[in-house]
């Protein structure tokens, strides 16, 4: 009688565990508690005693492996009592010299103190910045791999009375709340082998953000490679491509991971859905467009980038846009405040941290230029271009992306003239700038091929009133649309 | 024996005094009877205590402990192999539980934490009974009232409580029986351990208090939490305390006895800090390779409870093959039945929740399992019962 020994949870909560090696080989006869297994949790390295008496009959997982708790890892073949009636062979602790009592004891599973000497004295040096201190009763280690997390942050509120304009090094910590997830569930750790999380972490890759396409969702070397080079394809072309050999998949299932890729939510994914939930369901979103003329706006655009002083900057109508709120921004400052729900204050804000909404190989982040009103168009320039280059590369730091004031998000990029955003967490207004199109436009009574851009503005309507708001549009609107009126308003 | 330079303050001199001495700097007072060599040594206080230990009493010891290690080791395999869900081992603890567990009679009543399974072993608990809760299949292991002995408590130093509260009922009673209650060092930190003592010092009821002092509360070391000796703290509630070498099964038994007598003699509260190591992790979810020094570990197995027996019965000629032999059989088919329970024990039905709950009928509960029970039937019975319910 052929009986499997499936992975158990061996620690309060597990999900998977690694197998680190095999001390028994195919044809193997093994007695009842011999160990036949190291394997390595994220709590600790256990030696795995045989459940049955028998003949090795299968090895199904390599050592490396990280296997799912509940898959089989080894097959026997057993008397066909059952192999569970324990054979003569005991753990050697029982044995006996009492002499080997203690050592034989170990032998016999009791402990991670047993057979793990060799790998210890291995994974105290080279391991022991990866081998997270995790004690019993705290659940799997929630993987963080490198990725900035947001929550290291200060989650005090901010200072209610308004600081000092400019240099505040205390930025309000606006995105927070919703941003945190606390104790995102055990077994978000996407499969791999340590070969690969080495080279995903060499390469700067989140490998959570990787769709795995070997066996069981395995993630491989290429899967790595091919995400960096020329970001992820998408997981079904992958999945046609695989090789039909993945243990234990039917015929019927592969077909229906070729018709609907099922991808866990976790990653920036799962931040991003969290803040946007958040953000939604307790600021009262109003949304509101202008369209406007913007060809003189991109003829200063054409001037500026002509001229000498500001060589080498580049200048985009996001760069207009950013300096126009944030001129726009003094005569409204209610725009750039915040609601302090716990503290039933509203906190107006001095200075302007002003956001940025980068897509991102990892997602939508929303980093942010601190002190953003006190820059020279140049500096203003060049911090939006260090943001984002920053944000592709995927090397935001958490300071970057908390502590933003209002934010602006550019879809005219992708070619979109409009929408309504969502603010970002803790933000009372987003502007979206849309595509600079030429359209047939009024100008000068006749009817024009004009450049005409539209803006969208979402603005929480607990803290401004669409007099406000729309007095802020108006404002923005004017500096695009005749950059000379900026003379008007400083 | 110079084994136990490790991790410790103040010089040792390694001698017979002062062996299983790991941290602190006094140690003046340690109870020892045995040896870690097994060599047998005189003390005048204590001896009169063991005085009727006869060899086959000490053979008898040697087995429960073995035993006991056999069972713990058993276990830790059934939990590696997904049997159980998680397990507390006791290894290195044996002496310290046996000794103050033999020591006991049978109307002692027990308040223990969930290591304590050697205890357990002591009061004759059912094998598949200790294993019951680790599987998952019962929230208690056994009724208290027939082995007296109150099933594991998970909360640190809760029971002690529960303990100062029966021998204040024995006290009211007028009885000689005495409660035992066990805890380890990291338990003497807690809030309820002080309260309990506060308690039993001042009403003086027939209490010991049991504290095997492993070392460690999980990966906090003792020495952290207590700048002067654990037995130290019972004075300052004006509870008589002893230390003793919680690895020499005869001075624990000698000590538990001089506790108990007192507390039947109505002389109150004692407070034993037995020395000891837990040579494993905490429990299977644990790695203590993380947090302690391989070397501790080392010193201490120089020192293993079992092998101190094993030692001191060889001197006597008594370690004979027979009695290996006897013990080895004896361990095997302990194991054998556990394992038997284990991988057969049926899996608890829904409506067990129910049980146990309420020691009277509870108009609420029965509410709430009328209505689990109807929610339940709602799957119908793939067993046949079908008719039935589309009858309904």
């Amino acid at each position: 009688m052929i009986k499997e020994f499936r992975l158990p949870d061996l620690g309060e909560g597990l999900t998977e565990s690694e197998i680190l090696s095999w001390k028994v080989g195919v044809g193997d006869t093994v007695s009842l508690n011999q160990v036949i297994a190291e394997v390595e949790t994220a709590k600790a390295v256990v030696e795995l005693p045989s459940p049955f008496a028998g003949v090795i009959t299968a090895l199904h997982e390599q050592p490396g492996t990280i296997v799912e708790v509940g898959k089989p890892i080894v097959s026997f073949e057993v008397a066909d009592d059952g192999g569970e009636q324990p054979s003569t062979a005991t753990p050697a602790g029982v044995g006996a010299n009492h002499a080997g009592a203690w050592s034989g004891a170990n032998g016999g599973g009791s402990g991670p103190a047993a057979g793990s000497g060799a790998v210890d004295s291995n994974s105290v040096e080279a391991g022991a910045s990866t081998r997270q201190p995790n004690l019993v009763g705290y659940g799997a280690v929630v993987e963080s791999s490198g990725r900035p997390v947001r929550r290291s942050r200060i989650l005090a509120a901010p200072p209610a009375a308004p600081v000092s304009p400019g240099r505040t090094p205390e930025a309000p910590a606006a995105v927070e709340p919703s941003l945190e997830i606390p104790g995102a569930p055990a077994g978000e750790r996407p499969r791999s082998t340590p070969p690969v999380r080495k080279l995903a972490k060499d390469l700067g890759v989140e490998l959570a953000e990787v769709t795995g396409s070997g066996p069981g969702g395995l993630i491989t070397r290429d899967d790595v490679r091919k995400f960096i080079g020329g970001g992820d394809l998408p997981a079904a072309a992958r999945n046609l491509g695989a090789a039909p050999d993945g243990q234990g998949t039917t015929a019927g299932a592969r077909a229906s991971e070729e018709r609907e890729v099922r991808t866990p939510i976790r990653g920036v994914r799962k931040f991003t859905a969290a803040a946007m939930v958040a953000s939604a369901f307790t600021a009262p979103h109003v949304t509101e467009f202008l369209t406007i003329d913007v060809t003189p706006a991109m003829d200063l655009l054409a001037r500026l980038k002509a001229s000498r002083a500001f060589a080498g900057y580049k200048l985009t109508p996001l760069t207009l846009g950013a300096k126009a709120v944030l001129i726009a921004l003094r005569r409204n400052p209610s725009l750039n405040s915040r609601w302090d729900d716990a503290r039933q204050e509203i906190v107006q804000f001095n200075y302007v941290n002003l956001g940025i909404a980068a897509a991102t190989p990892r997602g939508l982040t929303v980093p942010n230029i601190k002190d953003a009103d006190t820059l020279s168009l140049t500096e203003l320039s060049e911090a939006l271009t260090g943001l984002t280059e920053t944000a592709r590369a995927g090397k935001t730091s958490p300071a970057e992306l908390s502590g933003g004031t209002i934010s602006i998000t550019n879809i005219g990029v992708f070619g979109i003239d409009a929408g309504t955003p969502i603010l970002n967490p803790g933000e009372a207004a987003i502007l979206a700038l849309g595509a600079v199109r030429r359209a047939p436009w009024e100008f000068q009574g006749e009817v024009a091929l004009r450049q005409v851009m539209t803006l969208s503005l979402s603005f929480d309507h607990r803290l401004v009133d669409g007099e406000q708001g729309s007095r802020f549009l108006a404002d923005v609107g004017a500096i695009l649309a005749d950059p000379g009126m900026v003379l008007t308003m400083v | 024996m110079s084994t136990d330079e490790a991790g410790q303050g103040g010089p040792s001199a390694g001698g017979p005094g002062n062996s299983a001495e790991d941290h602190g700097g006094s140690g003046g007072n340690l109870i020892q009877l045995v040896t870690p060599a097994g060599e047998r040594i005189s003390h005048p206080e204590f001896d009169p205590w063991v005085q009727e230990i006869t060899d086959e009493n000490l053979c008898s010891l040697y087995e429960d402990m073995m035993v006991v290690r056999r069972i713990d080791v058993e276990a830790t395999a059934l939990q590696r192999q997904g049997e159980l869900a998680l397990w507390p081992p006791l290894l290195g603890q044996e002496a310290s539980q046996i000794g103050s567990g033999r020591a006991l009679r049978d109307d002692d009543f027990v308040f223990s934490s969930y290591r304590e399974n050697g205890v357990a072993y002591c009061r004759g608990v059912g094998l598949t009974d200790i294993i019951r809760v680790w599987r998952g299949n019962a929230s208690a292991g056994w009724d208290p009232y027939t082995i007296n002995m109150a099933t594991p408590q998970i909360i640190i130093g809760a029971q002690t409580l529960h303990a100062t509260g029966y021998a204040m009922g024995i006290q009211n009673d007028g009885a000689d029986s005495v409660a035992i209650t066990y805890f380890g060092d990291g338990a003497t930190s807690e809030g309820d351990v002080n309260e309990a003592m506060v308690f039993a010092a001042s009403f003086q009821v027939p209490v010991v208090f049991f504290c095997q002092n492993n070392q460690w509360a999980i990966s906090e070391p003792v020495r952290l939490q207590s700048h002067i000796q654990l037995a130290d703290r019972a004075t300052g509630f004006g509870i008589p305390s002893m230390r003793v070498d919680g690895n020499d099964v005869l001075a624990v038994m000698a000590a538990t006895r001089v506790a108990l007598d007192r507390a039947r003699r109505g002389g109150g509260p004692t407070f034993i800090e037995a020395v000891t190591y837990r040579m494993g992790p905490h429990t299977t979810a644990d790695d203590p390779t993380r947090y302690r020094d391989p070397n501790e570990l080392e010193d201490w197995a120089a020192k293993d409870p079992i092998s101190r027996v094993a030692s001191l019965l060889e001197r006597k000629g008594l370690f004979t093959e027979e009695l290996q032999q006897h013990v080895h059989v004896k361990a095997d088919a302990v194991a054998r039945e556990m394992r038997l329970g284990c991988t057969t024990m049926p899996d608890p039905e829904p409506l067990d929740i129910f049980k146990h709950v309420y020691s009277s009928p509870n108009s609420w509960l029965d509410r709430q399992q009328d209505h689990y029970s109807r929610y339940l039937a709602s799957f119908g019975d793939p067993a046949g019962a079908a008719s039935e319910e589309g009858a309904r």
